[in-house]
């Protein structure tokens, strides 16, 4: 299975890393033409403002849409999740594909970024270990999506609409590969749905 | 996991403001987080690969910076180039032009403070910068030691020229390494000669057998856990950016082919004669530095770069990547 991983900037290589572990072949996506033949990508974290500015500048930002709207499953981590978002609260360049209102960097500067464990009620095997690194989080969501991951305080960080998943965390940092595989069986059914 | 350490003196504030210290010099924090971390310091530097640093001397620098699609600005006074031509001593830039810049980008912002000089950092870390780089391009405050990093919240970065170098640093604590190269002079070849023995050396403890790996870390007077660490990752164990002489997109795909994990440019696009063609040229040709094509087209049309310093005809006085022990 070809999996696409958005490798403008950011940390798209520790991405690929966990797929390869999980036996997908990870394929760098940096121009339309790597979107060819994938069966899901995978958008990193990085900076969403450099993601923006080249995507735009490199013609991807309507072959993004354009994926997205085939149906084949795509996964924002932090950045990622701010690419995807309608909202931003901000003027920069995403993909306003999923109806999520984001903040950016909402717990602070890198001082307050910091780890705790996550109650993520679609994966077995105990509490799944969160990294929030300038994390941005969802501070409100549209009717049809639907909240995967909440903090104890109710702060959404994680969310699921048709065949977009959004975390707020970074579970490609860590070793626990269990979000990777629950994206990769839902790319190989090609359905988000059946998994959540 | 480990939450950090306060420092035994009590004088630290390795913790944000909103955790707050706890009782026995243990940070607490709320809803059972871990704040400031080995992997959060080394997590943030793993987010600006493949990325560009650019530094600036003024908010509207660091915006022109963020639109052009660096990943993050250092926030300096003066940038190297300067620093060279006005010589005297350099220090921490002023914390509220630092407090400016941050508050007019949303990207990360890095600040300098000199070698061993932990009072600068103790106040970079008090404003809230995200990274801190330990860097020999200012005046070092102490010719024996570095900072102990390892007690900050903060994460820092810090320069290298070799592989021993760059483990000595990370064993203080550093969470990202970086090329020294030769700031402020336009001239690329110091970073070329950082970068590749630091990748050339985790290249040969690669293929070294476990007892050698007891000699050479003697050799290059690094501690022998971190040498076994690199030789099993076969990568250095935090991120490795390029620094010191970068200023044409070439000079940014070079690096990258070469092996590092992203760029800082510092004089190189605000010395240069149209800083926001060359500051977005530069960004392009770090994310594709794998397309000669891409790399050429970037490459068009950007005026005047910096003039430049020619190193091997500098005097041994006047160069700085030598700082740092």
């Amino acid at each position: 299975m070809k999996i696409g991983v958005l490798a403008l900037q950011g940390d798209f290589i520790e991405h690929e890393h966990m797929l390869a572990r999980l036996g997908a072949e990870p394929i760098e996506v940096r121009l339309p033409r790597d979107l060819e033949g994938l069966d899901g990508l995978i958008m990193p974290g990085g900076e969403s403002t450099t993601f923006g500015k080249l995507a735009k500048q490199f013609g991807l930002v309507e072959p993004l849409r354009a994926f997205a709207q085939s149906g084949r499953p795509m996964w924002g981590t932090c950045a990622g999740l701010i690419f995807l978002a309608k909202d931003v609260g901000r003027n920069q360049v995403t993909l306003g594909l999923m109806d999520v209102k984001v903040k950016r960097n909402a717990f602070g500067r890198q001082i307050d970024s910091f780890t705790c464990d996550l109650n993520i009620p679609d994966l077995a095997d105990g509490p799944f270990p969160g990294v929030f690194i300038r994390a941005p989080i969802i501070e409100s969501v549209g009717q049809t999506v639907q909240v995967l991951c909440t903090l104890d305080d109710g702060t959404i960080v994680a969310a699921r609409q048709d065949n977009l998943l959004a975390t707020s965390f970074h579970p490609e940092l860590t070793h626990d590969s269990r979000m990777h595989a629950l994206f990769l069986r839902a790319c190989k059914r090609g359905s988000l749905s059946c998994e959540l | 996991m480990s939450s950090i350490k306060q420092n035994g003196s009590g004088n630290g504030t390795a913790n944000a403001p909103h955790h707050g210290a706890g009782v026995n010099g243990q940070p607490t924090s709320a809803h059972g987080r871990r704040v400031g971390t080995d992997e959060l310091k080394r997590g943030l530097a793993q987010m600006l690969k493949g990325g560009v640093i650019m530094d600036v001397v003024t908010p509207e620098h660091a915006v022109i910076a963020e639109e052009a699609g660096a990943c993050s600005v250092m926030a300096l006074e003066r940038v190297p180039a300067d620093i060279r031509k006005q010589g005297g001593v350099a220090r921490m830039s002023d914390p509220a032009l630092i407090l400016s810049i941050m508050e007019r980008v949303t990207i990360p912002v890095m600040a300098k403070c000199r070698i061993g000089h932990f009072a600068e950092a103790r106040i970079l870390e008090a404003i809230g910068i995200d990274y801190i780089d330990e860097s020999e391009v200012l005046t070092p405050a102490d010719e024996e030691h570095h900072v102990d990093k390892r007690d900050f919240g903060v994460p820092f970065v810090c320069g290298a020229r070799n592989l021993g170098e760059a483990l000595r640093r990370i064993s203080e604590g550093a969470a990202m390494i970086r090329s020294k190269g030769e700031a402020g002079t336009g001239d690329v070849v110091e970073a070329v000669r950082h970068a590749r023995a630091i990748l050339g050396e985790i290249r040969r403890l690669k293929t070294m057998r476990r007892d050698e790996l007891f000699a050479y870390a003697k050799e290059i007077q690094a501690p022998y856990a971190l040498v076994e660490e690199t030789a099993d990752l076969g990568r250095l164990p935090v991120v490795l950016f390029a620094a010191g002489g970068i200023a044409t997109p070439a000079d940014a795909a070079l690096m990258m082919h070469i092996g590092v994990d992203g760029v800082f440019v510092g004089s190189g696009i605000f010395k240069s004669g149209d800083p926001a063609a060359r500051a977005k040229a530069i960004v392009e040709a770090t994310t594709h530095y794998n397309d000669w094509k891409i790399v050429a087209e970037v490459s068009k049309n950007l005026g005047e770069p910096m003039v430049g310093i020619n190193v091997s005809a500098m005097p041994e006085v006047e160069r700085i990547a030598g700082r740092g022990w």
